[in-house]
Parts: structure tokens; sequence; C-alpha cells
């Protein structure tokens, strides 16, 4: 590893990947919390038409991908705040028309010849400069406007009626996030690809939740587990020659798994109650 | 009793095409303790949301203390029914009474030393001190009922409401309960839904009963009416002998006033 730290792109690469890590952390914990894991599923889904959109129009692919991504994400979110129990099927379908779309301007556009599956699985060896600026930028942003609503986000995500009774504007909030959500997702397709980034955003949070005492501590312990996962899984994709992003997700899953088995064998910490 | 701090006029709701709510007319004065009774799908639930400003009402109008309820809900303290809400969520007995403290747009995560001692004060209030660290999920439910019942005295309120507050708890626990909302209806409002009316008929002030309609009793004994209205069959149908027991205190049931 240290030796391959010595190319600039392993160095981005590493870069983007602890980036992402943080975005994933704290983004994938009020995702897992509030239970919008199909909801993310849609947002990075339907960034493909964002994609395609850029390509097509010649844009800088982050303008297309955010712009597209963030009107189908809040066109989602204001189907799962209005109408919970219809959510599942309209985020299904915006999320095939995403892709759809993605692909029919991608057949379009003259002279198209870009590598499909960096995209579906992402190109974290090829992330120029300016994409971890943005990560950077994103990320300080994502950093800062969670920790200074903290507490309004922890009272919404525990118990949104008795935050909404408290005051606390909820629906903008809301909103607010399915934002940051998104415009991390676009991040951190960069790194793992839109089929992937699921697995990024649900598998650190998931294995935090049993051993944090608080939402701040899991955010914590997700970045940190997030970390590991990237950064032994671009080593692995480096010294077999794998695709990266799978390697990341595979390492990740492994950690997934021996959570599990952990947690089987492990006594149960639960104290029973005594009334 | 002495001033009219909720009052309801014509009140309607409905969910799409179902009416929930008709034409409620209600005032509740201050210092009571009211027990709303009724069949399930009656309403109650939803009463409850409209004087909290979760829900609009479709045509009257709610004022609590001569406001609307979206201006004045920081008074009231509310405790949900469902209290197993997201159960692995990882969050402290304290950090959820906490959430009573909560000055929303304040920003940054760190609570006052004030608001720390207030959340443990109301915590050993509710006979919970000990378990101010517990995670939430490991606490059993009527636990977890006291925690919220902590988590809305911290707000300091004016009104207290509770939706079927002793669903998770055992008859022993429920005295001991009700006998901790006795305490604080001294200076406290309090309007508790519930369907266990043999419980509740010794301590609360006044009964109304919701199904759609809303009926109020201004005092607390049990009339045929109501049972009629809780089982859904006429009194002679569920003989209230079997809900007596030797040495038990009980209300004598009075005679139907038709209306």
């Amino acid at each position: 590893m240290i030796e391959a730290l010595q190319f600039e792109f392993m160095q981005n690469a590493l870069l983007a990947g602890l980036l992402a890590s943080v975005i994933c952390g704290i983004m994938g914990t009020l995702v897992v919390v509030n239970r919008i894991v199909f909801l993310s599923g849609g947002i990075a889904h339907a960034a493909f038409g964002g994609i395609g959109l850029a390509f097509f129009f010649g844009w800088h692919y982050m303008v297309g991908t955010i712009g597209f991504s963030l009107m189908a994400a809040v066109i989602m979110a204001a189907v799962t705040f209005k109408a919970k129990h219809r959510s599942d099927t309209i985020i299904g379908v915006i999320w095939a028309i995403g892709m759809a779309i993605g692909i029919i301007l991608l057949d379009l556009t003259p002279g198209y010849n870009v590598d499909l599956m960096s995209y579906l699985f992402g190109s974290i060896l090829t992330v120029p400069d300016s994409d971890i600026w943005m990560m950077l930028c994103v990320g300080l942003a994502i950093v800062g406007i969670v920790f200074y609503f903290y507490n309004d986000y922890l009272a919404m995500s525990y118990d949104e009626e008795f935050a909404q009774i408290r005051g606390v504007r909820v629906k903008r909030l809301y909103f607010l996030m399915i934002v940051m959500l998104t415009v991390g997702i676009v991040m951190i397709i960069q790194v793992v690809g839109l089929i992937l980034v699921i697995a990024l955003l649900t598998i650190p949070p998931y294995i935090a939740e049993r051993y944090s005492s608080s939402l701040f501590k899991m955010m914590i312990l997700s970045s940190i587990l997030s970390s590991v996962f990237t950064v032994s899984g671009l080593w692995l994709s480096y010294v077999f020659d794998l695709t990266s992003g799978a390697s990341i997700i595979a390492v990740a899953g492994i950690g997934f798994l021996i959570s599990l088995c952990i947690e089987r064998f492990r006594p149960k910490m639960a104290v029973k109650s005594i009334q | 009793m002495n001033k009219t701090i909720i009052e309801t006029q014509n009140l309607n709701f409905s969910y799409g095409q179902q009416p929930v709510i008709r034409d409620v007319n209600l005032r509740i004065k201050s210092g009571d303790f009211m027990a709303m009774i009724g069949p399930n799908g009656g309403g109650k639930t939803t009463l409850l949301k409209l004087m909290l400003g979760l829900l609009n009402a479709d045509s009257g109008s709610i004022r609590i203390f001569g406001k609307t309820p979206k201006n004045v809900s920081h008074r009231i303290g509310y405790v949900p029914q469902d209290v197993h809400v997201n159960q692995n969520f990882p969050i402290s007995a304290s950090d959820v009474v906490l959430m009573g403290k909560l000055k929303p747009g304040k920003g940054w995560f760190r609570h006052s030393k004030e608001d720390l001692r207030a959340a443990l004060q109301a915590l050993e209030q509710v006979g919970m001190g000990k378990y101010c660290d517990q995670r939430i999920g490991q606490l059993s439910g009527g636990q977890k009922q006291r925690v919220f019942i902590a988590r809305a005295l911290v707000t300091d309120p004016d009104i207290l409401l509770l939706d079927e507050p002793t669903a998770s708890i055992d008859t022993k626990g429920q005295n001991e309960f009700y006998a901790l909302l006795k305490e604080l209806n001294h200076k406290i409002t309090i309007i508790v839904v519930s369907h266990d009316l043999m419980v509740i008929s010794r301590y609360v002030k006044s009964v109304a009963c919701v199904n759609q309609r809303l009926h109020y009793h201004g005092h607390a004994e049990l009339t045929g009416e109501m049972i009629e209205m809780m089982y859904s069959c006429k009194i002679e149908e569920t003989c209230p002998v079997e809900l007596i027991a030797h040495g038990l205190p009980h209300r004598v049931l009075h005679t139907h006033e038709n209306d």
C-alpha cells in the first residue's frame, strides 16, 4: 500500500474514499434511523438519468447529476411525506424511469463512448483533484448542517410528532436532509458507483447502531467503519487487481456478516427489565 | 373549577371520505382531570392530535388558552400511545427526556446544565432516576411509558395529554401511575385517553365519551350509556357484576339519563 501511495491517482483515491466515508457515516446514520433506505436507493438510481442528461448536453457530470437527482429526490420525498403507505410504489416508479431516461439519453448522445460501468460500479482510481475539492466542500457542509441541527434531527428521527409539538420545523428539516442525502449520494457514486452506494450507506450504520449509545456516536462509528472498509477494499483491489467499488462493498459485506455472527453468539446484553 | 382553557366549536375532521370527528363542542376547564373514553376508531386519538395541532380540522375551531393549537403546542405535554417506536434507536432514557427541552433552531448539540438537571429530576419524579443512562430499547413497556411521561413533564406543561398511557402497565403499576397523575393534577390540567374505564373512574373528575360525536359528563360516575358505548352492547347484556370483586372499592352505576 505504501508504495502504491506514490501514485497520485492512489492518493486521490484514498482521499476520495475517506471523504466519502465521512459523508456515508453521517448521512447513512440518518438514512437508517429514519428508515429511508429505499428512498436513498431511488435517489441513487434516478441519478443515472442525470448522468445521461449531463452527457447529452455536454455538461459537467456533477451539474447534470445533482440537478436531476435533486428533482427526483424532492418528488419522492414529497410523496413519502404526504402518503407514507404509497411511497414505495412511487419511489420504485421514479427509480426505473430515472434509469431509463439515462440510458435513452446516452443512446442519443452522438459519438458516445463513456465507460458505463464506471458509473454503475464507481471509478475511484480516476477521481480528479477538482472532484476531491468538491467532495471536501460537500462533506464540510454536511458536517456543519447536521451538527448545527443535531438536536432537531435527533428529535425528528426518534419521534416526529413530538418534535413537531416542540416547534421543530419537521418538514423543512426533512427536505434539507433529502437535499444533503442527494448531494452526498452523487459524491459517493464517484467512489463505489450507483448500484453499490446503498451498501455503503446502510452497512456501517447498521453495525454501528448496536454499539452506539447515541446518534452522535453512531455517526462517528459509522464513519470509522466506512473508512476501514474503503481503505481495505482499495488495498485489496490494488493487490489482486480487482474492481475497486466491488472490493470495497465485498469488505463491507464481510464486516456485516461478522457483526451478525458476533450478535448471534454473544449473550444478550439487554438487561431484562425489573418492573 | 375555574376558567375554560380548551374550547372547541363545531369541530369536524375526516380521513378522506371517512368522518372521524363530527360537530364536537367541548370546553375543558383549568384543573380538570378528564378521561376520554370510546370505542376503537371512535376518534379519541384524532381529537388529541387536533388539540396538539398535528392535524388540521376540516371545519370548526379549537382554541387553547385563546390561541390556535399550533401556537400553544409548546405548553402542552404529550405522551403518545405507541412507546415501542424505534426500538433499536441509539438513545438513552435521559436523552429522550432531554427532547422535552428542545429549543428548535437553537443549534449545536450541547444541553445546558439546568436542562440536564431538569431531565434527571423529571426521571426521579416518575421513579426512573436510576435508569437514566439505560438505552431506551432495553426498558420494559411500563418503564418506557414513565420515561415518556418524564419527557412530557420536563416541558413544564400547563396541560398534559396522555394517549392510552396504561396500555403496557400491569394493574398494580396502573394504580401507582394514576396516583402520580392525581398528584400532578394539583398544578396541571390532565386529559387521558383510556379504554379501561374501571381503573380511571377512581381518579378522574369528568368523562368525555367520544364516538365521532362527543358527550361530556361533568361527573365521573359511570353510566350505563358509557358501558354501552365501550362494549357496544346493552347494559343488561354485559352484567357489570363480573367487573366487581369482593373487598375492592367500586362505584355503583347510575341509571341512564336519556338525552
